[in-house]
Order: structure tokens, then C-alpha cells, then sequence
């Protein structure tokens, strides 16, 4: 009833709209007013109800992704760090650097290149982890 | 062979002696006009991909076109006149148009039939990232703002005796969108193009110059150095989904914007879907340049000085001027209250990024936002509304083609 009501208020009102505008060449100045606010709002009603849509799929989707992350992050951690203990340190190292998702390789050149930023011998810098940000 | 008799043939078939008659000067002016636009396009890159083409196009229907006897005209707004009469037999016949007109009659086609704007919105769905506007969906508020220059210069242009139809055309500049004010004004006051698109595309190269004042004179020192927090990132299933939606929606509630948001959300979807590549590759780069060709010298030569030169010309460049004006008051204003309500987390000066001229309003908003504080990054959040502008004066353009058309 009430969505019936709203729907014939709305029919109502385009109605008037289109009439107005239908002979264009004597539109008056109310009438351009009436359809100017008239524009503006159906503009602003289809954007907000845009927003709400996507707010809606954007809180599913970092819902989805908050629980892929949980799952995800737990074994790769111990997967890692348990070999690592195992490894002697090598001579004047400050400890070893947590890898995730990240090869030797990279991890390398990353700290190469963050020593060469920083202006700074490798030795005197102390890395805990490198992450791949995805 | 009478040399003197032949000499005074040439003279009176060549276009400098045209200049002496019939109103022959007004089409001097506009060839001065047309040097004044190519110098603003090469030297000031004003829109230069575009400008060029129009300036081109203008200095080219102005040496060739003194009025309805010029056979040698590459443009004869004459036939374009009989196609739109009912009454004339031509009425609705692109083969009169094949027939008898020039070269840029028949590239004009692509125009009238609005296929130029809707490729070049393919082309820029598939340049465009929604990442930020998917991140922020609150920059549709400041999206939807930011067309009240629109409607306010499509009142203005009531008052000032224009009619419905043609207020549209007129206040569509205010979304600060080439393609969308092109395709409205073909459709509802196809007489107009001409002084509608290059007030349409001068505009927007001045946005650097249009949006810092109002920026300043509507935001407080405050403001303008807010620092916004980054916007969560978005993942591809997401970036893929939004193109489809809003296809959906938006066509569903005004089905006159269907030729540009489908073109704008196909090409998006081309460039998300992550299967498409050689087509998105093609739709950014060769199609949109090809388009952009046909595009610009077709909309130049809608220029013709007779139908340029008139008083109208002057209002609605007036107009457009007052509509891009309003529609960045109206995206600072809705910043603002956003700013407020969110308790100082959103910088207002992303609410004039809300016209759509991607990405220059952004960038305007990014430099003015470091000027206020120089390790503030506004640039992304910014995008969010930008995109949302070019949605918005789609919608905007769909409400006023079903309303006039």
C-alpha cells in the first residue's frame, strides 16, 4: 500500500515534468525551476542508491577477505619460521628476517635496495620481516 | 582566351572575394577564431587532442562554406537543416547526406548518430580505474553535487529565453564531460554543437584556473590541510562485479543512458576482466585516437560563422562558465557537510573533483590540497568522485534526454 502510494506520487510527479517539458519552446520559468530540482534529485536518488549497492558489496567482500586472510596467514607463519631455527646465523647477523610470500631472491634485492636508500651499511640494519602487500 | 574575364572568373569563385559578400566578414572573424583556438590548443595545451581538431575543423567550413550556394563546402548545415524538417523529403536521410554532402558532412554522421561520444566512452571506461570510487562509495554524494551547475545553468538559460531543449544542451556543460554535452546537444539542440562543445572543452582546459579561487574562497585553511586516511584496497572480483551493476542499475532506472554507460562500463569491464587485453589495449589507444580524429574535426565544423556568430554564442558561453562554476560549489559544499559529519576525516576540497573532467579536477584538488599542506595526498581519494562526476552527468544527461527528447 504504502509502496504503491509512493510509486503513484513519483508517476505523478514525472508526469508533470514531462508535460511541462513537452512543449519546450514555452517552457516557463516555474516549470524550468520545478524540473531543474526535479533533475537534480533523481541524479542524487540514483547515486545514493549506487552507494548503497556498493557498500553492500564492498562489506561482502571484506568480509570474504578478513576469513581468506585468517585461514591464509596462521600456517604460512609456522611453515617459515620453523626451518629458520634451525639455521646457524651468519657472523655479525642480527637475527633472521621473516619471509611471507616473498623468495630469497627478492628479499635480497629489497634489502639491498633499502640499505642503498638509507644510505646505510646492511650489517647496521635490522629487518624482522618482508611481506608481500597483494 | 579573355585573361581579364577569366581573372575576374577566379576572383568571383574564390573565397577572398566571398569575404566582401553576404556577410562574407563573419566567416573572416571565425577563421581569426579558429587561429585563436589552434594557438590555445598548441601553445597553452588547452585540450589539445580535441581543440585541434575543432579549431581545424572551424578554420576548414569557414574557408570553404559563404552560405547555401557554396557547392565546394565540406560542411552544408543546409542539408542538416532539410534532415531534421519533417516536412522536407530529406527529412531523417543519411542518404541525402551521402549524396550531396561534403566530407565533413558525412564524418558529422558519426556525430548525429551518436556513435563519436559513446567510443570515446568505451575508450574511457577502459583507461579508468573505479578502484577508488568501489574503496569510497561516499564520492557518488559528491558525484551527484557536483551536476548542480546543470540544472542551475539550465534554469539560467530558461530565464535568458533559450528553450527547453536547448537549456538542456546548454546546461550539460556544467558536468564538465565533452562527450556526454556532444551527445545531449545532437540529440535535443543539434544547432548549437558548435559554440556548446568548445565552450564545453575550453572549460574544461581551464579547470586550473576555474576551481582554486572557489576552492579557496569556500574552504578554511583547516580544511584544506586534512590529511585523509588511505582507502582500503579492492579486490579484483570486486573491480570486475562494479561494471556489471552498474550497467544494470543505472540503464534500468533511465534507459536513455544506456549508449554511454554501456560503452563507459563495457570498455571498464574489458579492462578489469583480466581476459580481454588486447581489446581494452585497443579501445584505450587506437579506437579512442581514431574517434578522436573524426570526433574533433566533425564538432569544428559545426562552426559555420552564420550560424556561430550569433548572440546566443555569447550567452552560452556565459552560461557555461556559471555551470562549471556551480557544479564545483556544489561538490565543495557536500564536501563540506561530509568534512563535518565525519568528524574532520574527509578534506572537502575531493567534493570539486565531483565534475567529471578525469583527471584534471583531480589533479587541481591534489595540488591545491599540498599547497595547504605539503605531505597531504589527495590525488586518489580524489579520483573517487571524479569518476563519480562522470557517472553523474551520464545520469544527469539521461534524466534530461527522457525529460526533452
Amino acid at each position: 500500500m504504502l509502496f504503491d502510494n509512493a510509486s503513484n506520487a513519483v508517476n505523478e510527479i514525472v508526469e508533470t515534468v514531462t508535460e511541462t517539458a513537452a512543449d519546450a519552446s514555452e517552457m516557463s520559468i516555474p516549470d524550468a525551476a520545478i524540473t531543474a530540482v526535479f533533475g537534480y534529485a533523481v541524479v542524487f536518488f540514483g547515486l545514493v542508491i549506487l552507494m548503497i549497492v556498493l557498500y553492500c558489496l564492498g562489506a561482502y567482500f571484506k568480509k570474504k577477505g578478513a576469513k581468506a586472510a585468517k585461514d591464509k596467514t596462521a600456517p604460512v607463519i609456522t611453515a617459515e619460521a620453523a626451518p629458520a631455527k634451525e639455521l646457524p646465523l651468519a657472523p655479525g647477523s642480527a637475527g633472521h628476517v621473516k619471509l611471507y610470500d616473498v623468495p630469497d631472491k627478492e628479499a635480497a634485492m629489497i634489502m639491498a635496495i633499502v640499505a642503498d636508500k638509507m644510505q646505510k651499511p646492511l650489517n647496521e640494519l635490522h629487518f624482522i620481516s618482508i611481506k608481500e602487500v597483494k | 582566351m579573355d585573361i581579364i574575364e577569366t581573372l575576374k572568373i577566379l576572383w568571383n569563385d574564390s573565397g577572398f572575394h566571398s569575404f566582401f559578400v553576404n556577410g562574407g566578414y563573419k566567416n573572416l572573424i571565425m577563421i581569426i577564431v579558429s587561429f585563436g583556438l589552434l594557438f590555445m590548443g598548441i601553445k597553452w595545451k588547452f585540450e589539445p587532442l580535441l581543440l585541434v581538431g575543432i579549431a581545424f575543423g572551424c578554420l576548414l567550413v569557414n574557408v570553404s562554406n559563404f552560405g547555401p550556394g557554396s557547392t565546394d563546402a565540406l560542411y552544408h548545415p543546409e542539408l542538416w537543416d532539410n534532415f531534421l524538417n519533417s516536412a522536407h523529403p530529406d527529412y531523417h536521410s543519411y542518404g541525402a547526406i551521402m549524396r550531396e554532402g561534403g566530407l565533413l558532412d558525412i564524418l558529422y554522421i558519426g556525430v548525429k548518430a551518436g556513435i563519436y561520444p559513446s567510443l570515446i566512452f568505451l575508450g574511457v571506461g577502459a583507461m579508468t580505474d573505479f578502484g577508488p570510487l568501489i574503496a569510497n562509495p561516499k564520492s557518488l554524494l559528491l558525484g551527484a553535487a557536483a551536476q548542480m551547475g546543470v540544472f542551475l545553468a539550465f534554469f539560467g538559460a530558461v530565464c535568458l529565453g533559450f528553450t527547453g531543449n536547448e537549456a538542456a544542451s546548454i546546461g550539460i556543460i556544467g558536468g564538465a564531460d565533452g562527450p556526454t554535452a556532444i551527445f545531449l546537444t545532437t540529440r535535443l539542440a543539434p544547432h548549437l554543437l558548435g559554440p556548446i562543445a568548445i565552450a564545453a572543452y575550453s572549460y574544461m582546459a581551464l579547470i586550473p584556473m576555474i576551481q582554486p579561487p572557489l576552492m579557496k574562497l569556500l574552504t578554511t585553511e583547516k580544511e584544506r590541510k586534512i590529511k585523509m586516511e588511505q582507502a582500503r584496497q579492492v579486490s579484483k572480483t570486486e573491480k570486475i562485479i562494479f561494471p556489471i551493476i552498474v550497467s544494470v542499475f543505472v540503464i534500468l532506472l533511465l534507459p536513455s543512458t544506456a549508449p554511454l554507460v554501456g560503452c563507459l562500463m563495457l570498455g571498464n569491464l574489458w579492462r578489469e576482466c583480466g581476459v580481454t587485453e588486447r581489446l581494452s589495449d585497443t579501445v584505450q589507444n587506437a579506437l579512442m585516437n581514431i574517434v578522436t580524429v573524426f570526433l574533433g574535426i566533425s564538432v569544428g565544423s559545426t562552426t559555420a560563422a552564420a550560424r556561430f556568430l550569433t548572440p546566443e554564442t555569447l550567452k552560452i558561453v556565459a552560461l557555461g562558465l556559471i555551470a562549471f562554476c556551480f557544479s564545483t560549489i556544489g561538490g565543495l559544499l557536500v564536501g563540506k557537510i561530509m568534512c563535518k559529519l565525519s568528524g574532520g576525516k574527509i578534506n572537502p576540497l575531493i567534493g570539486s573533483a565531483g565534475v567529471s573532467a578525469v583527471p584534471m579536477a583531480a589533479r587541481v584538488s591534489q595540488i591545491e590540497g599540498q599547497k595547504a599542506n605539503p605531505s597531504n595526498f589527495l590525488l586518489m581519494h580524489a579520483m573517487g568522485p571524479n569518476v563519480a562526476g562522470v557517472i553523474g552527468s551520464a545520469l544527469a544527461a539521461g534524466f534530461l534526454l527522457a525529460v526533452f527528447n
